[in-house]
């Protein structure tokens, strides 16, 4: 009988930091295993890439800050980057990542850099896998996730960077530039990912495709493109959970651009539509739609105005949808209205933006998009 | 045992709805990369079921032999903090909304303790473990920082699985490092497939079509909620004949009850006495959201065509300030005021009109 979870079974080994990288690839999802190895790898951030190719040549680097929505390679970059300059065996050495996860309180920051700084580096630049490695005379300290990290802490930052500037760099990475002081964020050379562009994605999910020997048609990616907005992470898990689907059925099947949709949370255009027609809007039943069928449990035909609303929203929220969801292609169906006139337009396009605030701030979904529906119904009346 | 845990459906085949997404779920269990996955949807809708049998599917029987701990946890300032954890040998589940503000030390530590071991049962079919994060969308904002590198270092021996009921209160980063499983309300027809089901396995004879629908329309598509009152039905009425009168939770009643009092008068004494009432509601552990929406429900019922989407607009806007402010009771209150003015605004423009035009 196996021990249990927390058990303090001398027999649970704890895995040692290096051990962890040894996995099978076959058990790891594409995400990891496909994770940049060098930052030649990194897809379309080719600006930032040229300027730490150079980095890897000079003995000199500078502090930098790394920002950009999710998925578009920052950990991987610094990573990789931290990989090529130091080579496997000096990485541990050389090289810290403290993330959200880690206990940031200052003092304990503190402490594991001063800890960290404290000993010279010395060059060994042949490695054990037979490469060279430039080796340069300083250490990485990357902070991971950086915005997450209060104010206060951020300001004690500072003085920790000038302490030990002669001998340590660091890598701040983050979601929102805005979120770090301007004080640290104007000692780094700032390094903007943008979301990949679809060229970078196609060619990269093609690349990973072929490897893991899935078929993928053109419609496919495009769908992986415009449901994944630049985040590549994205892409590959709905490609992955894609391909094991349509490995899993039987006989196997294709991938199809529905499928993608369906994995990604995309709200059927029926349904969008439907919507849209009890608020008064009218669209013509498309192509796309006759082979989705309506929602279940449509509202009963003797519903009226604000009642018939009410049913409709919350018919909606039974099925799921998350609301930014259904705002976003509630939004585009409005916008690219053939018959609305303008007005009616930028009455819908307010009522959306706050909606979409307030989602943000937490607001409860279905009241909110209940708000919607009776806003736009009263805007396109 | 109720029958809704009695019989609940253990593997992803006994599923009854969304067979599609039980086919999904199963080809995903069957290869060993395995992704991260946020399951959302309404409550009700069955989304624990179709995690434990996911689970079921990915390590088999052996996760279903559970045990229930109370682990102590200690915040950075020498609190104690208590929380519950259910556990196999080859998961762990845990709600850490329930220690409020602290969440993010239960998460940094339960899963760095995870992340750390090797699964150690040599013959599991799963090199990870997996661990069942409840009510992820009350998660603090550095709770689901703490997530977000973890989720991806700790890949080789971890997996989670995130369990909530809309997406809008997760970070992006976390939504970019799961799976989303959409798990929707069953529909009337599949939900009488399930009552139909219960009826049989629970011997109870067959369950009239009426009762059914009646049973089905009262939980709007929360199954679980549909099942209990089934069983509750089935005791007061054994053969649930006649017009079955389904009874209402107390809070809900309460809350129309404050609903029609908002409506039978507009003064200052009256904003008192539902303040009392408001604060009973509280004290009882119902969240304010549902509070203010079933008020609200309430009252939209017993008003003029011309009010009722002012009435929800305000009920909207309350709400989500009293997720930014400190102080629900505020707010709540702040809305029964602005719901009394408009009424008697209603009733008193109608007297104006009334006036000019000569009546
Ligand atoms: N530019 C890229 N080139 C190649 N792969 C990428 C790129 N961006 C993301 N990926 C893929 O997505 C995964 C996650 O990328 P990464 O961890 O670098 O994202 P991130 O920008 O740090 O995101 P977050 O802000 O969520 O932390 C990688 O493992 C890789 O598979
Ligand atoms: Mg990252």
């Amino acid at each position: 009988m196996a021990a249990n979870f927390f058990s303090a079974n001398p027999s649970t080994k704890k895995l040692g930091k290096e051990k962890e990288r040894v996995v099978d690839p076959n058990l790891q999802p594409w995400v990891e295993k496909y994770r940049p190895k060098t930052i030649d790898d990194v897809s379309s951030q080719e600006h930032i890439v040229a300027v730490l190719e150079k980095t890897l040549n000079s003995t000199n680097l500078p502090h930098m800050l790394f920002y950009g929505p999710p998925g578009t390679g920052k950990t991987s970059t610094i990573l990789a980057l931290s990989r090529q300059l130091f080579g496997p065996d000096n990485f541990r050495t050389r090289v810290l990542e403290l993330n959200a996860s880690d206990e940031r309180g200052i003092s304990i920051v503190r402490e594991k850099i001063k800890n960290f700084a404290r000993q010279t580096p010395r060059a060994q630049t042949v490695a054990s896998d037979g490469k060279t490695y430039p080796c340069p005379p300083y250490k990485i300290i990357i902070l991971d996730e950086a915005d997450s990290m209060t104010q206060d802490a951020q300001g004690a930052l500072r003085r920790i960077m000038e302490t030990y500037a002669r001998i340590t760099r660091f890598c701040l990475v983050c979601n929102y530039v805005t979120r770090i002081i301007e004080p640290l964020a104007s000692r780094c050379s700032k390094f903007r990912f943008r979301p990949l562009d679809s060229s970078s994605t196609t060619t990269r999910l093609q690349y990973i495709a072929a490897t893991e020997q899935v078929a993928v048609t053109p419609p496919v990616i495009s769908t992986l493109i415009s449901t994944s907005s630049g985040d590549l992470r994205r892409a590959i898990t709905y490609l992955q959970s894609a391909a094991r689907l349509s490995a899993a059925s039987i006989p196997p099947t294709e991938i199809t651009a529905r499928d993608i949709q369906e994995i990604a949370g995309v709200v059927p255009d029926s349904v969008i539509n439907g919507f849209a027609r009890t608020l008064g809007i009218d669209v013509p039943a498309g192509v796309d739609e006759s082979g989705d069928v309506e929602m279940a449990d449509a509202p009963n035909g003797s519903l009226r105005g604000f009642e018939l609303v009410q049913e409709k929203v919350k018919a909606l929220m039974r099925e799921g949808y998350s609301a930014s969801q259904i705002l976003t292609q509630f939004h585009d169906l409005v916008i690219l209205h053939p018959t609305l006139n303008a007005r009616q337009k930028s009455n819908c396009a307010l009522i959306m933006a706050e909606a979409d605030k307030a989602l943000c701030d937490g607001a409860d979904e279905e009241l909110w998009i209940l708000e919607v529906a009776l806003r736009v119904n009263k805007a396109v009346a | 045992m109720l029958w809704v845990d009695q019989y609940r459906p253990k593997t992803l085949k006994d599923l009854h709805y969304h067979e599609g997404l039980s086919q999904r779920l199963k080809s995903l269990a069957a290869s060993g990369d395995f992704p991260h996955m946020l399951f959302y949807g309404p409550s009700g809708a069955g989304k624990k079921t179709r995690i434990a049998c996911t689970l079921r599917e990915l390590f088999g029987p052996g996760v279903e032999k559970l045990k229930i701990d109370q682990r102590v946890f200690l915040t950075p300032s020498r609190k104690k903090l208590d929380v519950n954890i259910v556990q196999s040998n080859y998961h762990i589940e845990l709600t850490p909304s329930e220690v409020g503000n602290y969440d993010r030390v239960v998460i940094q530590e339960i899963l760095k303790e995870i992340a750390q071991t090797q699964q150690v049962d040599l013959n599991a079919k799963q090199r990870f473990k997996v661990v069942i994060i409840n009510e992820a969308d009350s998660l603090s904002r550095d709770a689901q920082a703490a997530l977000r590198r973890t989720m991806e270092k700790y890949m080789s021996n971890m997996r989670i699985i995130l369990c909530a009921n809309s997406t809008s209160r997760l970070i992006a980063p976390i939504k970019s490092r799961c799976l989303l499983i959409r798990v929707a309300a069953p529909n009337h027809k599949e939900m009488k497939t399930v009552l139909e089901y219960v009826a049989q396995s629970a011997r109870a004879g067959k369950i009239p079509d009426e009762a059914a629908e009646d049973i089905v329309r009262d939980s709007n598509g929360n199954m679980r909620k549909a099942i209990l009152v089934f069983e509750a039905l089935k005791m007061q009425t054994p053969d649930l004949s006649g017009p079955l009168s389904i009874a209402k939770p107390d809070w809900e009643t309460y809350c129309h009850k404050v609903g029609d009092m908002i409506l039978q008068e507009q003064t200052p004494q009256r904003v008192m006495d539902v303040r009392a009432k408001l604060y009973e509601l509280l004290s009882h552990c119902i969240p304010p959201t549902i509070i203010i929406k079933t008020v609200a429900e309430r009252v939209v019922q017993g008003v003029d065509e011309s009010l009722k989407a002012d009435i929800m607009h305000w009920a909207a806007i309350y709400e989500n300030r009293m997720r930014i402010g400190s102080k629900k009771i505020y707010h709540l209150e702040a809305w029964v005021v602005k719901v009394m003015s408009l009424y008697k605004h209603f009733f008193y423009d109608m007297d104006m009109s009334g006036f000019e035009d000569g009546f």
